[in-house]
């Protein structure tokens, strides 16, 4: 089980700011597309995967980063804090 | 050092009062960012990563002590929904020489824009608007 989360943007084209998901996905662009494959509201949120940036149990990563122990996946577009 | 992130104002005043008053301090930088009021904002949302926030900025404040050889830093950024005019963050650094102070705040602004997850929504006359993050605060990484 993987806890996944959205923030900004993202979330507002999911839906929501959390899920909970089986996945058998090896990569993060794995489970890109096993979720692109759900729902259109996916596809649109992860439609320029330029435009945004994913964090794996609260470290910054790589969409070719594996998902092997991972717990915690998060999405998100580039950060304006400050 | 002292790290917050919150809902609430803060005092920058007060946050400073004793900050770098070690024996060895000869500098104290300080900087305050607060909400810019143009193009007919009304508010900004900052919404955040609870968890991965704290540690980001915990890994840079780290990091610029180190380098800069700090005897303190303090960092506050605050979330939620704020108004023209109110602070949003500060950062402060104490060190022995002006030098050392400036740089080490400059740098912890230059990865916080960037790198600690916060996302900020301008809300205005024509509804409201993600703030992209600019070409320019992604260079300002590479000269550190």
């Amino acid at each position: 089980m993987l806890d996944i989360y959205y923030f900004a943007w993202v979330r507002e084209r999911i839906g929501e700011p959390r899920e909970r998901v089986e996945t058998g996905a090896a990569t993060v662009a794995e489970l890109v597309e096993e979720l692109i494959a759900r729902e259109e509201r996916y596809a649109l949120a992860f439609a320029d995967l330029s435009a945004l940036r994913v964090a794996l149990d609260q470290e910054l990563a790589q969409f070719d980063s594996p998902l092997a122990g991972v717990r915690e996946v998060a999405f998100f577009p580039p950060m304006t804090g400050g | 050092m002292r790290i917050r992130v919150q809902a609430e104002a803060f005092d920058m005043g007060a946050e400073l009062d004793g900050f770098g008053t070690g024996g060895d301090v000869g500098a104290v930088v300080s900087f305050t960012g607060r909400v810019r009021g143009t193009s007919g904002l009304t508010a900004m949302e900052i919404e955040h990563y609870p968890g991965m926030t704290e540690a980001a900025i915990a890994k840079y404040a780290d990091e610029a002590r180190d380098r800069w050889h700090l005897a303190d830093v303090l960092v506050i950024h605050r979330f939620g929904t704020l108004a023209p005019g109110d602070p949003i963050m500060m950062v402060a650094t104490a060190a022995r020489h002006r030098t050392a102070a400036f740089e080490a705040a400059e740098f912890l602004m230059d990865w916080l824009k960037s790198r600690a997850p916060f996302w900020k929504k301008e809300i205005g006359p024509d509804g409201a608007d993600w703030v992209a993050q600019k070409d320019e605060d992604e260079a300002a990484l590479d000269r550190w």
